[in-house]
């Protein structure tokens, strides 16, 4: 019994530098992967917004549907937008489609359920790699969004400290999305959810336009509340592009910190629900 | 003891029905000990291994794995907890090497560690020419060996097993065999789970005999052989099958015969010695018109139907 004893007490006192070599073991793990498939990463977050830009800031200004909006051109209000939907796409590639995968068929994250530390940190680990991969994606988008436009975007970062903190805060939302959606989520029906819920919210994400023109549509500017894509596109709109009608910035914030809560708490109820019966 | 179990319960409860999957088990297994649970699907095995090794929660009771609660800790009781579940897990984001590896570092082991871990294991385990690959080039046996090198890299004090040669072709289950022996010799305590009477005759010191969430018999293989008090188990198939009971009254007053029951199509008799049972037998059955007679030595799967009256594959 002794000995038995003995084995508790070595478990215990080793608890928590344990924890966080198994949580940067994961991270380590991910960074590989990543480093692995990084042409693919950049192809699949780039080609969206260099698309986007292509079409509406540099052709469309040729043909002559150059158009303005909230009194700046469209590749200004643009280019906050397109990091916003960059962030998000990244949240749900990242976490999403893997974990879906990962539950409902091939079962590989067994033996990372399986590592030394509380099954909530590896979702929560998940979630962290996966915002490092969506601030990386809306870095990626601002040397495009400075290349393509026919018109010149006027950028400038108004406040360092709100751009982190925005960037951060939609990044880790973005990736509590995406373990929302692919801990609760079958593989099969991950392409119903992509059509009824990421399509719809990155339409409605005041990407194309600031909130504040919504004015002229009033249901609609307060129904996109719940949406936390327009926190992070008024939030990037603060801190790059402050010329351009935006919320309030601790508003912004806050929205987004409760976007991540609730998000979070239920990513992580579900995976838990998915790992352990 | 490494392994404690006691009474233990699991009740899976929806709108609809109330399954208990496991029924008060207690068990124990000794350091260094490879023991089998064997039973047909359904019969608890996978819910017990899933609760030993912290991946279901158990209803009632509790499971002790090297002195650690794992129920209340199961983070802490992971370190001790090796498993090789019955699908294929493996990271096919990642080389075999670097599915060893990154074990090991899930695990705390520094890179230098971790890299001479995964290296001894690949060797142990003859997969040396396979470390660049990934596990979907591998084929099912070698991708199981895999799988086991990768549970055992953390160095636990228990491997768990789930139905080690389910989806395994013979050759490959014979490989595995020998790679669980190779385990023992380690001092690794395995646990393992299995539907195949031989798996668990071949390879284990003990075997629990599980049926509908119950252990019913618990033993070294030959005890539970022995136990059963008969040396020789006859299926009778007989060709007429209706009023069979004058029938088992003449039988069962034999001697030489322990026991009786009827399967379909005919009878299955449990005998102790068989000197001039067969005439006997053939002369009472004359009337029922045989069709076949088959003898056979007991097995593990002759005690599971003596326990239970049904096959291990029903």
């Amino acid at each position: 019994m002794s000995s038995a004893i003995g084995i508790e007490r070595i478990a215990v006192e080793q608890k928590s530098p344990s924890f966080v070599s198994a949580f940067a073991g994961l991270l380590l793990r991910d960074l590989r992967v990543l480093r692995r498939e990084i042409g693919p990463f950049v192809v699949r977050v780039v080609m969206q917004p260099l698309l986007f830009l292509f079409v509406f800031t540099y052709i469309f200004p040729r043909i002559g549907q150059g158009n303005a909006v909230g009194g700046a051109n469209f590749a200004t209000v643009l280019l906050p937008g397109l990091m916003a939907v960059a962030i998000m796409f990244s949240g749900i590639a990242a976490v999403a489609l893997p974990l879906s995968q990962e539950f409902g068929v091939t079962r590989e994250i067994d033996d990372r359920v399986m590592c030394p530390l509380p099954v909530a940190a590896v979702a929560i680990e998940k979630v962290c790699f996966s915002s490092v991969q969506s601030v990386l994606a809306a870095v990626l988008v601002v040397p495009l969004a400075y290349y393509i436009p026919a018109t010149p975007v006027h950028v400038h970062v108004a406040s360092w400290p709100m751009l982190v903190a925005t960037l951060i805060l939609a990044s880790l939302v973005s990736g509590a999305l995406g373990l929302t959606i692919g801990s609760n989520v079958r593989p099969q029906q991950i392409g119903l959810v992509f059509s009824i819920v990421v399509v719809p919210i990155t339409f409605l994400g005041c990407v194309y336009y600031p909130w504040a023109v919504l004015s002229h549509v009033r249901w609609l500017q307060i129904a996109v509340l719940l949406n936390p894509i327009v926190y992070m596109s008024e939030g990037l709109r603060a801190a790059l592009t402050p010329a351009v009608p935006h919320m309030p910035s601790l508003l912004i914030v806050l929205a987004l910190l409760i976007s991540l809560g609730v998000l979070g708490t239920f990513g992580i109820k579900g995976f838990l629900r998915r790992v352990i019966s | 003891m490494i392994v404690s179990i006691s009474g233990l319960s699991k009740v899976y409860q929806d709108k609809n029905q109330r399954v208990t999957a496991v029924d008060g088990i207690d068990l124990s297994v000794e350091k260094g000990e490879l023991f089998g649970l064997l039973g047909p699907n359904g019969a608890g095995k996978t819910t017990t291994i899933g609760i030993c090794t912290t991946r279901i929660l158990p209803t009632r009771g509790t499971v002790n794995i090297a002195g650690i609660d794992v129920v209340a800790h199961p983070a802490a009781s992971r370190r001790n907890i090796g498993v090789v579940p019955q699908y294929n897990t493996l990271d096919r984001s990642l080389t075999i090497f670097e599915n060893l590896y990154f074990h090991c570092k899930y695990f705390g082991y520094s890179n230098a560690e971790a890299r001479e871990r995964s290296k001894t294991l690949l060797a142990q385990f003859h997969l040396e020419e396979r470390i660049t690959s990934f596990p979907s080039q591998l084929s099912g046996g070698l991708q199981q060996r895999v799988q086991i090198a990768r549970a055992i890299a953390h160095r636990p004090a228990v491997l768990f097993l789930d139905e080690p040669s389910a989806g395994l072709d013979p050759q490959s289950r014979i490989a595995m065999w020998d790679a669980v022996r190779l385990l023992r010799e380690e001092g690794i305590t395995v646990v393992l789970t299995t539907h195949y009477m031989e798996e668990a005759d071949e390879l284990c010191d003990r075997v629990a005999i599980m049926d509908h969430g119950k252990v019913l018999a618990l033993d070294a293989p030959a005890h539970l052989k022995t136990n059963l008090g008969a040396d020789t188990i006859i299926e009778l198939t007989l060709r007429q099958n209706d009023g069979k009971q004058p029938l088992i009254d003449r039988l069962g007053a034999l001697a030489q015969i322990k026991g009786l029951e009827e399967i379909t199509g005919g009878l299955r008799l449990f005998a102790q010695g068989t000197d001039g049972l067969l005439p006997e037998i053939l002369q009472a059955a004359n009337n029922y018109g045989v069709r076949d007679i088959r003898m056979n030595e007991p097995n593990l799967e002759t005690v599971f139907i003596r326990l239970t009256g049904r096959d291990l594959r029903e």
